[in-house]
C-alpha cells in the first residue's frame, strides 16, 4: 500500500510494520507505550479539561496540540487508564512520526492506519478508541490551517 | 468489596479473588488463563504463569464464522498445558468481558472445571500485584474432548426466532444508541457492521457493564444484580433467556452473569446478535 502524501516518518513506519509478524508487531507496540511521555504539566495539569478528551476512546486518552514556529505542530496526548496500552503505543507512534509534520499532511492520514498498525483482528472498540485519537488530532490541524487562512 | 462467599451468588464456586490467585499460583493442577480484548496487555505484562488466550486468533474459526471445533479446541488445551482435570482461572480487561467469553467457549466442549478471577486485571493491577512478560511454556497435554456441544448455551438465529414465537425473555446488552438504533457501525468496521439498526422485539436494553462495578472491576453483589435485571428489568430466572450483543461477546460476560451469579436456568448466548439480525432478511425489528 502506498501512503502519499501523509508524514514520512509515519509511512516508514506503516512500510515497516508491513513486514511483521504478528508477534514482532505486538513487540514493537509495546517498546512504544513504554517510551510514551505524557503531556508535561507545562502544558496541561489534572483534572484534563473535557473538551480535550477524544470521544469514544475507553482509555480516557487526552490531545493537545501546540502550533510551532513553522507553521506545524506538537501533539501532546494523555492516558489515563493504565490498562490502555493500546492508546499509549499509539500516541507515542503519532508523536513520533507527525508531530512537526505540515498540517497538510497530517490532515492526509486514512483511518486506516489503526489496522495497517493493529491489524484487522483488533476489535471495533478497540479501533474506534484509535481512529478517535487520529480524528482529535486532525482536528487541531485543522483548526490551526483555518487560523493561518490557508 | 465483600467476600465472594458472603454476596449471595447462586453459585459461587465460579469465581475466586485476587488474593486466592496470588496464593495459588504454583498449586498444581490450576492453569491462569489471560484473555483480554486489547493485544497488547498480554505480552505487556501478565499474571505469573499465565498463559493467553486471544479471541480472535485462538477461539475464532479462521475460515468461517464460527468457533474453533473439537480438534482445534484440543490443540489449544495441549499448548495451554490444559488437561481435563485441570482448573482453568479467567481474567482479563474490561470487567472480564472477554475473560467471561473465553469462559463461555470452553463450555462448548463441557470444560466446565472454570473459573472467572473476581476483577480480572483491573484489580490485580489496583492492588500493585506482580506482573511479569516472561511467557510460560508447559508441557503439552493430551487432551480429548468431546465433539462441540452448542446447545445448552449457544442460540442460532432459528432459535432466536423460535424463542421469539415462545415469548421468551430476550437482553439486548448493547449501548442504548445501539439498542435504539441510532448508532450502527463505524464505516470503518465493514466486518462488523449491518444494515438495519434497532433490536430484537421484546428484548430488554440492559448493557453488559452494569453487572460489574467500575472502580475495581468486581461484579456487583448478587442483591444488585436483582434490583437490576428482576426487579428494574422484570426477568424472570425461571424463563428461558437469550442474550446478544453485536457479535456475541459482551452477551457472554451476561451469560455468565445471569447463569452463575443468579441462578437463571436455562440462558443462551446468540453470538451471531446484531451483524448478523440487523441483516437478516425478512426478520422482526424493533425501534
Amino acid at each position: 500500500m502506498t501512503h502519499e502524501g501523509i508524514p514520512q516518518p509515519l509511512a516508514d513506519l506503516l512500510d515497516e510494520f508491513s513486514f511483521l509478524e504478528r508477534g514482532e508487531r505486538v513487540d514493537y507496540l509495546i517498546e512504544y507505550a513504554d517510551q510514551f511521555e505524557p503531556v508535561p504539566e507545562r502544558v496541561a495539569v489534572r483534572p484534563f479539561p473535557e473538551e480535550r478528551r477524544v470521544k469514544r476512546c475507553e482509555s480516557q486518552a487526552y490531545v493537545w496540540a501546540e502550533d510551532t514556529d513553522d507553521g506545524a505542530q506538537k501533539y501532546w496526548f494523555a492516558v489515563e487508564n493504565p490498562q490502555g496500552i493500546s492508546a499509549m503505543s499509539f500516541c507515542a507512534i503519532l508523536d513520533d512520526t507527525i508531530s512537526g509534520a505540515s498540517l497538510d499532511e497530517v490532515l492526509r492520514i486514512p483511518g486506516d492506519v489503526v489496522f495497517d498498525i493493529y491489524g484487522r483482528e483488533v476489535s471495533m472498540g478497540k479501533g474506534e478508541g484509535l481512529l478517535g485519537i487520529l480524528t482529535s488530532v486532525q482536528a487541531f490541524a485543522r483548526e490551526a490551517t483555518g487560523r493561518q487562512g490557508v | 468489596m465483600s467476600d465472594i462467599a458472603s454476596r449471595g451468588y447462586s453459585n459461587p464456586d465460579v469465581l475466586v479473588s485476587t488474593d486466592w490467585v496470588a496464593d495459588n499460583l504454583d498449586t498444581a493442577g490450576i492453569r491462569i488463563v489471560e484473555s483480554n480484548e486489547d493485544q497488547l496487555l498480554y505480552p505487556a505484562g501478565h499474571i505469573p504463569g499465565a498463559v493467553q488466550v486471544d479471541w480472535a486468533a485462538d477461539l475464532n474459526d479462521q475460515l468461517r464464522r464460527d468457533y474453533l471445533n473439537r480438534e482445534g479446541f484440543e490443540a489449544l488445551m495441549s499448548r495451554s498445558g490444559i488437561g481435563q482435570d485441570t482448573t482453568v482461572i479467567f481474567y482479563g480487561d474490561r470487567n472480564n468481558w472477554w475473560a467471561c467469553y473465553a469462559y463461555w467457549v470452553f463450555q462448548l466442549f463441557g470444560h466446565s472445571n472454570a473459573k472467572v478471577m473476581d476483577g480480572g486485571r483491573q484489580k490485580w493491577e489496583q492492588e500493585g500485584r506482580d506482573l511479569v512478560r516472561e511467557v510460560p511454556t508447559y508441557d503439552a497435554t493430551d487432551y480429548s474432548a468431546p465433539e462441540r456441544n452448542d446447545a445448552p448455551v449457544r442460540a442460532f438465529r432459528e432459535d432466536v426466532l423460535a424463542h421469539l414465537d415462545a415469548g421468551g425473555q430476550l437482553v439486548d446488552v448493547r449501548s442504548p444508541q445501539e439498542y435504539s438504533g441510532e448508532r450502527l457501525h463505524m464505516p470503518d468496521f465493514p466486518n462488523e457492521g449491518a444494515l438495519r439498526g434497532g433490536h430484537i422485539p421484546t428484548a430488554r436494553s440492559i448493557p453488559w457493564a452494569r453487572a460489574a462495578n467500575p472502580e475495581d472491576g468486581t461484579f456487583k453483589t448478587a442483591a444488585e444484580l436483582q434490583e437490576i435485571y428482576l426487579n428494574e428489568q422484570g426477568l424472570s430466572p425461571d424463563g428461558d433467556t437469550i442474550a446478544y450483543c453485536r457479535i456475541g461477546e459482551r452477551s457472554s460476560h451476561t451469560w455468565f452473569v445471569l447463569t452463575h451469579l443468579l441462578g437463571f436456568g436455562n440462558v443462551r448466548n446468540y453470538d451471531g446478535s446484531w451483524t448478523e439480525w440487523g441483516n437478516l432478511v425478512n426478520v422482526p425489528i424493533e425501534k
